[in-house]
């Protein structure tokens, strides 16, 4: 049963479509993921990875094909998405707890109940952040978070609402490797508690296998889909896995198919 | 000494230099009194004519506060208008631009022509050249958001009320307030031109009559009262500017002044 359908899928940015080739991002992508599935994309840099996502949250619309949630075409931006990017873009006039509430301030039905619920939405953040390793840091600014805490405190806005599908665009990737491998474990135990949809986005091979049960491997400019592979390691997955026979062969291949879709 | 007494000193030890130097200057070349007065010279004019200093100074913060006042309401809408739309950057941004490369002292005769001489030709002319930085600041905080914020915001089906109160006009604060700084004093700047031109009050019309009559330390006693209002102004805006946006100070977002003339 699929939840998220791309079924031929062309994007060609800007309004002249026959401009050049360089502007078409994405051509003939096929994907389906299931509900509650973990899924990774992994491909060179620029193949249009960070478009798929804006795809499936409704944000660009295909300029052939279809994308479909939950059986519906979108049309629209999705309110049931969270997301979270590579820069937290908290916002720096709001404190960790402001910051965390603001989807409840916009989509509904939380908006319409944001000043009866005030109460329960604070212990909701509470509990967030308490998951992230962040509790007692709800009054603090932006600011004064470490790179690693801000990404942690952007995961809670982007879970707050409880979104259906979680889209992660490289949030790890500006991270040292010691705080990037804790928030994989952080990332892993949100989803093991909170069954949404997730798809993340990263050109790091390792951090795929250690959190994905799905890979696709996307190829150079136009992006298309070249190779789909199950990852069925055991979970909880560890850091000692990472280093385990199994789980290199995989990160092998990928590298290798990522390889040959460079250069093909 | 150390560094902090140092620096708070620092800019009354400027301004004692500053007027050091001019007296020195006047002595040194024996500058006549009707040419250049000295320090002490404009300080007794200001002094001797200090109730007239004061009616015609306090008009002038009137007229200058009152452009400014409006300057500060139509440039903030202006430049939310102008920062969230690409429409309406494109097109209006180029005439703002040209309007404001205008000379307005220019302009004063015709408003005379329109309005008549008084106090509304320089309220006007503070208007216009305070609004433009207010607009271009505003502007700039709306234009610059980061696009992942906007992504964030759209994805949750916000309306472009809900970013505009949400994110863009709380962002664009530490903009404005930068920007006021610099509108009000070109507000005096405005108001005081309009005056020497056309008024029948105010510090600026002290100026023309003052120097009509060749009385120059008077012309200086009025000059240095503009100054001690602007500077006061200014003032009063930074402390505002401080205590509204501390958290800007220690975010990334980037502060950039635009002035206008």
């Amino acid at each position: 049963m699929s939840f998220i359908e791309l079924k031929d899928v062309d994007l060609i940015y800007g309004n002249r479509a026959a401009d050049s080739a360089n502007t078409l991002a994405v051509s003939g992508a096929n994907i389906t993921i299931a509900y509650g599935e973990f899924v990774s994309i992994v491909g060179p840099s620029g193949c249009g990875k960070s478009t798929l996502l804006k795809l499936i949250a409704g944000l660009v619309r295909p300029s052939r094909g279809s994308v479909k949630v939950d059986g519906q075409e979108v049309l629209r931006p999705l309110k049931t998405v969270g997301m979270a990017f590579q820069n937290a873009t908290l916002l720096p006039w709001r404190n960790i707890r402001d910051n965390v509430l603001l989807p409840l301030e916009i989509v509904e039905p939380y908006r319409r109940r944001q000043r009866q619920d005030y109460k329960k939405n604070c212990e909701r953040v509470e509990m967030l952040l308490e998951k992230v390793g962040l509790s007692g840091f709800a009054n603090r600014m932006p600011w004064e978070l470490s790179g690693g805490m801000q990404q942690r405190a952007q995961l809670c806005r982007a879970l707050v609402h409880e979104p259906s599908i979680l889209l992660l665009d490289e949030p790890f990737a500006a991270l040292d490797t010691f705080t990037r491998e804790e928030l994989w474990s952080v990332l892993q135990e949100l989803w093991s508690f909170r069954k949404c949809t997730i798809i993340l986005v990263t050109h790091e091979l390792r951090e795929a296998v250690y959190l994905a049960q799905t890979i696709h491997v996307m190829s150079a400019r136009p992006g298309h889909i070249l190779k789909t592979s199950a990852v069925d390691l055991p979970r909880p997955r560890t850091l000692e896995n990472t280093f385990e026979p199994g789980f290199v062969k995989i990160v092998h291949e990928l590298r290798d198919h990522i390889g040959r879709g460079k250069h093909s | 000494m150390n560094r902090q007494t140092l620096e708070r000193l620092a800019p009354w030890l400027t301004i004692a230099a500053f007027v050091a130097l001019w007296w020195l200057v006047v002595i040194v070349f024996d500058i006549k009194s009707y040419i250049l007065p000295t320090p002490a010279e404009t300080v007794r004019s200001l002094i001797e004519y200090r109730r007239a200093l004061f009616i015609n100074g306090m008009a002038t913060l009137v007229t200058t506060l009152i452009g400014f006042g409006i300057a500060v309401v139509i440039g903030m809408i202006l430049g939310i208008f102008v920062g969230s739309s690409r429409l309406a950057y494109k097109s209006l941004y180029p005439i703002l631009v040209a309007f404001n490369s205008v000379p307005k002292a220019a302009l004063i005769p015709i408003f005379v022509i329109w309005f008549g001489a008084g106090t509304l030709p320089a309220v006007i002319t503070a208007f216009m050249l305070s609004f433009f930085p207010v607009v271009a600041n505003v502007a700039t905080a709306f234009a610059t958001i980061e696009p992942e914020l906007l992504e964030v915001m759209r994805s949750l089906g916000a309306s472009q009320r809900d970013m505009t109160v949400k994110v863009g006009i709380p962002r664009s604060l530490p903009y404005f307030f930068a920007s006021l700084k610099i509108a009000i004093t070109l507000a005096f700047v405005g108001s005081v031109i309009a005056e020497i031109v056309a008024g029948n009050n105010g510090i600026g019309n002290v100026m023309l009559v003052a120097g009509s009559n060749f009385d120059v330390p008077l012309v200086f006693a009025a000059l240095l009262v503009v100054g001690i209002m602007g500077v006061g102004m200014y003032a009063i805006f930074d402390v505002v500017e401080k205590r509204m946006t501390g958290w800007s100070a220690r975010s990334e977002i980037s502060m950039q002044q635009i002035g206008g003339g």
